[in-house]
């Protein structure tokens, strides 16, 4: 059978520092059976020595990847599956990923942009704050869980798949876009219980949904065409970066949600 | 001389520490065999989801020179528990071999329990005599053991089979047990990070019954009124995880019930009454009468869990998905793992990866096994024939008796 083998098979990863190599315009580290500390030590201290580029090679699994990350003009280039909690609390950076992420990408992320040139799992975006989470293939249960703006901060996820249950569950601000390109899973483009408890920010759908997929805190509307026109440089920037047609994404109606009151549970646990 | 009191081995119990797991499954079905070397390192590979205090696996066709006795692997307390358990064998069975289980001193595995396998053999007449088969004899036999016999735990109980578990990262155990040394068609792994209950020796996954083995990621909220129906069926739930009752359902819907795999999955991970609602009429009937019968074993909580038996595995989660599950598929290989990262640690190059969806079983089936499973609701993998097609199409018809 065609497996993985290694001579020291047992321990798993080392905990010990990666291969790094700096060259002018990026720096690699070399992270295959690497800690996810000394991974994300090396991330840091190379951007600490003033590295604007770092890319990050035979990742498996490490956690944290950009996480606490700060500055607008860094970028982080991922090959492999990273962890759980890639870009957690992010601030500022571009961090892209050829592979699939695994749970909760864009953590209470602040700022920056995640492309995801693969699938991604549950709990994305959860209660994050701002920046910019595009997603090229299906996700998971509840994505953009608790997703919230505040003045200038608008958080924004696109995932160009689909989607399963809980998707913009107790949603309070930002934009969940779902688009339904291109799919492994069976099923509708997403699953029940869409947009519960949620009050705040909007969700757009590429399609149609039934009733029952829908909380009842949400409204259910078709995108007028002046909301289309407001999406559209957003659904671009987001083809230019995963690499679809913006026409075929333009080519079916979206639904929009959005929620009927910003206090759906204000009575529920006080007296009347 | 005089003696102490010897402490009752559930004064571990008191240790109780907060904190996920971690799980992973793999069946080669086409029936190779793979060295327990891959299910120690997809857990490796998720180390951090556990704390230590908890690691294990169980294998399937180990054994090969002892095919078709029943193995008992055993933890004992000390020697008094050891002499007890054996005077139980002595008189339930005819013991062809029993020896120490093989270990190497691992760092990090310390008060180990004495560790013991037995390979067993029934006599006909005894059965014959009890009017029982050979698997409700030793389900018998197992919670005889589990409740009366102070200082000794069944750790595993199948033919062909064994779980090797105990106190430690899954890496350690595995590593102190030689897990490496063992070849298998299916392997479960477990990591475990105890929440609710004490992590000891017994208390680490997979949990066993005859062939079937359990890990799981999650809590089983309830375990009370599980643990209380399954009494009633003579199952005693003894080893203070809740956990152990998801191998007892699994056993009392599949071997003694006789469901198809299907539906003890539906039982356990029961569709929310809205979505049954929405389901066609005669599918709702199904799913009505499973409610209504096996309300008492639906397992409420969150839960990964895979089901590890001779003749392949499964792989389930609650029904909205509290907890982690992946899967691939690499020619006759599935594995499951709670993150991709533990699979691709082991398959190199994946056909397909997935995200199982709530409640619906990953299943895999070893070729040229028995399936233990009775009433098929799906064809077997790979055969799909006119006649499989209509087995397809009776599933909204199937009755539930």
């Amino acid at each position: 059978m065609n497996t993985a083998t290694t001579k020291n098979p047992i321990e798993g990863h080392y905990e010990r520092g990666p291969s790094v190599i700096a060259d002018s315009d990026v720096t690699t580290v070399e992270c295959q059976k690497i800690y996810y500390r000394q991974v994300n030590e090396a991330v840091r201290a190379a951007f600490g020595a003033g590295a604007k580029s770092v890319r990050l090679v035979g990742v498996n699994g490490q956690r944290y990847i950009g996480t606490g990350i700060k500055g607008k003009d860094l970028r982080i280039e991922v090959h492999g599956t990273p962890g759980q909690d890639l870009a957690m609390l992010m601030d500022g950076p571009t961090l892209e990923v050829f592979g699939n992420a695994q749970d909760g990408v864009g953590n209470t992320m602040n700022a920056g942009t995640v492309i995801i040139h693969g699938n991604a799992g549950d709990v994305l975006g959860y209660g994050m704050r701002g920046g910019r989470v595009f997603i090229k293939g299906d996700v998971g249960y509840r994505v953009g869980i608790h997703m919230k703006a505040y003045e200038d901060l608008r958080p924004i996820m696109i995932c160009g798949g689909k989607a399963r249950d809980f998707f913009g569950e107790y949603m309070a601000g930002g934009l969940l876009v779902l688009l339904g390109m291109e799919s492994a899973l069976d099923g509708p483009l997403v699953g029940g219980y869409l947009g519960t408890g949620m009050h705040g920010g909007e969700i757009y759908l590429r399609g149609e949904v039934e009733p029952w997929q829908v909380g009842k805190e949400c409204g259910i509307f078709a995108a007028t065409d002046e909301e289309m026109a407001a999406l559209r440089p957003l659904l671009a920037e987001y083809c230019e970066a995963v690499g679809f047609d913006l026409e075929a994404v333009l080519a079916k109606g979206f639904t929009r949600l959005v929620p009927i009151s910003h206090r759906p549970y204000g009575k529920l646990y006080t007296y009347l | 001389m005089e003696y102490g009191s010897r402490p009752a081995y559930s004064a571990e119990s008191p240790f109780k520490i907060h904190g996920g797991c971690g799980l992973m499954g793999i069946c080669d079905e086409s029936g190779s065999l793979m060295s327990g070397e891959l299910a120690i390192r997809a857990m490796a590979a998720q180390h951090d989801r556990g704390n230590g205090l908890g690691g294990g696996f169980a294998g399937y066709g180990i054994y090969p020179e002892f095919p078709d006795h029943f193995c008992f692997h055993m933890m004992y307390h000390d020697a008094q528990g050891k002499e007890a358990a054996e005077a139980v064998f002595d008189q339930y069975f005819v013991v062809d071999l029993a020896e120490p289980l093989p270990t190497r001193p691992v760092k990090g595995i310390v008060d180990a329990p004495l560790l013991w396998r037995y390979f067993l053999t029934l006599s006909e007449s005894r059965l014959e005599s009890m009017g029982m088969t050979p698997e409700d004899y030793i389900v018998h036999v197992v919670m005889f053991i589990n409740t009366t016999v102070d200082g000794a735990f069944v750790a595993s109980s199948g033919k062909n089979m064994g779980a090797f578990k105990g106190v430690g990262f899954p890496e350690e155990i595995g590593h102190y047990f030689l897990v490496e040394e063992y070849e298998g068609h299916t392997w479960v792994g477990h990591n475990r990070f105890p929440t609710n209950t004490p992590g000891w020796w017994g208390g680490a996954h997979p949990f066993t019954l005859i062939d079937w083995s359990i890990v799981h990621n999650g809590e089983i909220s309830s375990y009370g009124i599980n643990s209380r129906y399954l009494d009633a069926f003579g199952y005693k739930c003894t080893l203070g995880t809740d956990t152990e009752v998801v191998a007892y359902l699994f056993d009392l819907l599949l071997r003694c019930h006789k469901l198809p795999l299907e539906l003890a999955c539906k039982v356990l991970a029961s569709p929310l009454w809205s979505e049954i609602d929405r389901m066609p009429e005669d599918e709702q009937a199904v799913m009505q009468s499973l409610r209504a019968v096996y309300g008492p074993a639906m397992l409420n909580g969150p839960f990964a869990i895979v089901l590890g038996f001779n003749g392949g595995m499964v792989a389930l989660n609650d029904r909205i998905k509290l907890r982690p599950l992946a899967a691939a598929r690499q020619g006759s290989i599935l594995m499951v793992a709670s993150e991709e990262s533990a699979i691709r640690e082991v398959l190199t190059s994946p056909d397909e990866a997935w995200a199982p969806k709530a409640g619906e079983p990953v299943i895999a089936r070893v070729k040229g096994l028995d399936w233990p499973i009775h009433g098929d609701l799906y064809p077997p993998s790979g055969d799909e024939s006119c006649a499989a097609a209509d087995v397809k199409d009776s599933r909204e018809t199937v009755e539930v008796s």
